[in-house]
């Protein structure tokens, strides 16, 4: 938006409506949103405090676990569904159809197969993330332009050469699109996965704060979370762009 | 086209393998023709796996699928299954049915005018990718435990989604059709009536359709935290006395179903919006 | 049957000629830092077919739409009929490099879109629409989509679409570029008929030498970065001859060398 000739950032509107918020707080309409000034307040107490930064550890330590799985797992299977009609025959139906089912209603399921700790959540977060960084890898991997794979072999390139240095550099753009939007997901899936659970890491904290209605707390504690999920997508487009110039060229 | 004179290129389809392999040829001619080859062994496959696992057990709370396929059968015979299904499709229907009108209104908005975008755009492109589950307990607070409450979610859920897709469409209208518009003097409501809003309209159903995908997510959510109502009941409950047949089953019809709907609705929106796409 | 000589009116260009329907007077654009047309000055006479000609980047489609009113001009002046004009308006027609169709239309709804917009009755709009179908050659298809259509039948839509208007002057815009050869050049056989049948007047946008020589009375050389008017060249050919003998006319070879002798110091 331009304003007097000047371009307004975009996400400056977000400053506009923590002004808003911090109005609404202060008129005191409701208990569920106290002002913003001291939510930010609170959530400088709140890193400082023991039961956070565990929560936190906890927390990270099933995201990353769970996103490691779910991206060694996921990369491979992607680029074999891509390569092989066989392998995309058989896990086609089961990827598209997990990539938009309501995992939430499979998190009970897993409560009982993995207790009601840490291993149900990083399940959780692979099953939230695999689907997608599958789907973007194959795809990336099919839409290599067969003229550059003709290009290796014209000049002798052996079929692992061709793989390594031609298909998987190639769909390295997709690839990464994919990861970007399973980390997105992936942090849907911790946050689901630790509140059904509820004993856990920020799910026990969301649960300790909404029962004895600590909005403050409760509400810095979902900013941190709403802004560590838009950092880490942030830091991948970050690195996607760096690589971009590969998509460009096609 | 110069069919005879090429007898070097006889063998492109025909004679390459000297028919040692007859059996897997028309296996595998078969499998080319017939797509729904492919469904049933892929099916098959997981679900014969799952039999297995069932059967050595990998868990005590692992039934086989036979036994979850049978309580599955149980469950709609015995009218416990349809009435639950009744009971959820209301908060989600209503949510996102609100989240439809209101998503592709505000996101229509946020297309065609720079100042609603600044205004929402970041807002939504931040709840969309922020882990909206952590503000379902927050709903109960106001509306308690009933419909609203679960329509609620939904909603939380399905909007950013809607919003976003239906910005997106709006964006990506084809430049060169409002161009002609614009060559033909239309004026600006005609170009968003004749133009805009139909050459956007199979990414905005597209939009929907995703919506309703994180609809599912929301009132399985709902179902799950806020209090157990329809197949979120059943899944609880079943867990509760370790009736894990049952459970499994209302889990699996759940995926099932949305899985069903959303290739349906994928499956309206290539046969009817998207000529381009569709074969005759 | 042609003349052998080119006639050159490099100079001339600024000055009033007797029937100008389009005046473009001291047009320059810029985007940004980018200076992409330099004080522009051209007639247009009523009647003729004017081809804008040279090598990509010298801003002749920017010039076109500049005159169709869809890209303001960051200085100078559009007129048309004598008055000065902003935007689009109803004395002028455009035809898309892209078509420009809309894919959930049929023909019929594509080529009567301008007098939809205009509030034209259904029952009238369709009758000059079908009629204006027939004449382009695409009798049958009224009820067709886009995409079940070739890309040069495409094209005739946008040109059908074009002339359903019944605006003095069709502003072309490489209509031919998206067309495979052989289409190619049938439809500049049939742009010329249609030239002769409908007595408008044309100005035409295109990067192919040859189709510029053969279809136009008059021909705008523009050079590039940025974009100035280089040379007019009058091709002066017999168009009464039969295609393939204006192909193989000395006039036409002449003409059409001359001008790449003009354009080969911009070749990459």
């Amino acid at each position: 938006m331009k304003l007097f000739g000047f371009k307004v950032p975009m996400m400056t509107s977000l400053l506009f409506w923590a002004l808003v918020w911090e109005v609404v707080g202060r008129m005191d309409v409701i208990f569920l949103i106290p002002p913003m000034s001291a939510i930010v307040s609170a959530g400088f107490e709140l890193v400082a405090t023991n039961s956070w930064q565990n929560a936190s550890l906890v927390t990270l330590r099933s995201f990353v676990v769970g996103m490691a799985l779910a991206i060694g797992v996921g990369v491979p299977l992607g680029i074999a569904m891509g390569r092989f009609k066989i392998v995309d025959n058989i896990f086609g139906l089961w990827v598209n159809m997990f990539v938009s089912a309501p995992l939430s209603a499979l998190v009970p399921v897993l409560m009982i197969l993995f207790g009601l700790g840490e291993t149900t959540v990083v399940v959780t977060v692979f099953l939230f993330a695999v689907w997608i960084i599958v789907l973007d890898a194959r795809a990336g991997v099919m839409q290599v332009p067969p003229s550059l794979i003709e290009m290796g072999r014209c000049y002798g390139a052996s079929s692992i050469t061709i793989f390594s240095k031609i298909i998987l550099l190639s769909a390295l753009p997709e690839i990464l699109a994919g990861i970007r939007i399973g980390l997105i997901r992936g942090v849907k899936g911790v946050v689901i996965g630790q509140i059904l659970v509820s004993i856990i890491g920020y799910g026990e904290l969301f649960e300790l704060y909404s029962r004895s209605f600590d909005m403050e707390r409760f509400w810095a504690l979902t900013i941190i979370l709403f802004a560590a999920a838009m950092l880490l997508s942030a830091a991948v487009e970050l690195f996607e762009k760096r690589i971009e110039y590969y998509a460009g060229a096609r | 086209m110069h069919m005879a004179a090429t007898p070097h290129k006889v063998s492109a389809t025909g004679g390459a393998g000297s028919g040692s392999s007859t059996i897997v040829e028309t296996l595998a001619e078969f499998a080319r023709r017939r797509k729904s080859f492919w469904v049933v062994l892929s099916l098959a496959i997981l679900f014969t796996a799952w039999e297995i696992a069932g059967r050595v057990p990998i868990s005590f709370a692992f039934p086989t699928f036979l036994e979850t396929f049978a309580a599955l059968i149980e469950m709609t015979l015995d009218g416990t299954l349809l009435p639950a299904y009744a009971i959820t499709f209301q908060p989600l229907l209503i949510g996102v049915a609100v989240s439809a009108v209101l998503g592709i209104g505000l996101g229509i908005a946020m297309g065609l005018s720079d100042k609603a975008e600044w205004l929402l755009a970041p807002v939504f492109i931040v709840l969309q990718a922020a882990p909206m589950a952590a503000l379902v307990p927050l709903v109960t607070f106001v509306y308690g435990i009933g419909l609203v409450a679960k329509t609620l979610a939904v909603i939380m859920l399905a909007l950013p989604v809607i919003v976003l897709n239906s910005y997106k469409a709006v964006r990506h209208v084809n430049p060169s059709l409002v161009d002609m518009c614009r060559s033909f003097q239309g004026t600006r409501l005609q170009q968003i009536f004749k133009i805009i809003i139909p050459d956007a309209t199979p990414v905005l159903f597209a939009g929907l359709r995703l919506g309703i995908a994180a609809g599912f997510i929301g009132v399985m959510l709902a179902e799950l935290l806020i209090t157990p109502t329809g197949i979120g009941d059943l899944i609880t409950y079943h867990r509760s006395i370790a009736n894990y047949a049952h459970m499994y089953a209302a889990v699996a019809s759940i995926i099932a179903v949305s899985t069903i709907t959303l290739a349906v609705l994928q499956y309206v929106e290539v046969r009817f919006l998207r000529p381009e796409k569709r074969r005759k | 049957m042609a003349n052998p000589m080119p006639a050159r009116a490099a100079e001339q260009s600024g000055t009033a000629t007797s029937d100008a329907i389009v005046e473009v007077r001291d047009i320059c654009k810029r985007y940004g830092d980018i200076e992409a047309l330099r004080g522009i000055n051209l007639e247009f006479e009523r009647g003729k077919l004017t081809t804008l000609l040279g090598p990509s980047g010298c801003g002749k489609t920017t010039l076109l739409k500049i005159i169709a009113g869809l890209v303001p001009a960051t200085s100078g002046q559009i007129r048309i009929n004598g008055k000065v004009v902003t935007g689009p308006g109803p004395e002028r027609a455009f035809v898309f490099q892209d078509f420009a169709l809309m894919p959930w239309a049929t023909v019929l709804r594509n080529v009567s879109f301008g007098l939809e917009l205009k509030g034209v009755p259904q029952a009238e709009r369709h009758r000059i629409a079908k009629h204006y179908i027939s004449e382009v050659g695409l009798s049958g298809f009224e009820e067709k989509y886009p995409h079940e259509l070739s890309g040069g039948m495409r094209q005739r839509v946008g040109i059908a679409r074009a002339f359903s208007v019944n605006a003095d002057v069709l502003l072309l815009d490489e209509p031919f570029s998206a067309v495979d050869e052989q289409n190619r050049r049938k439809f500049q056989e049939d742009l010329l008929q249609l030239v002769e049948k409908e007595r408008k007047t044309f100005l035409f946008v295109t990067h192919s030498i040859e189709e510029a020589v053969y279809v136009s009375d008059r021909i705008v050389l523009l050079s590039p970065r940025p974009g100035r008017v280089s040379q007019i060249i009058e091709p002066n050919i017999d168009r009464s001859a039969a295609p393939d003998v204006i192909r193989r006319d000395k006039g036409y070879l002449d003409v059409v060398e001359e001008i790449w002798q003009g354009l080969r110091q911009y070749a990459e």
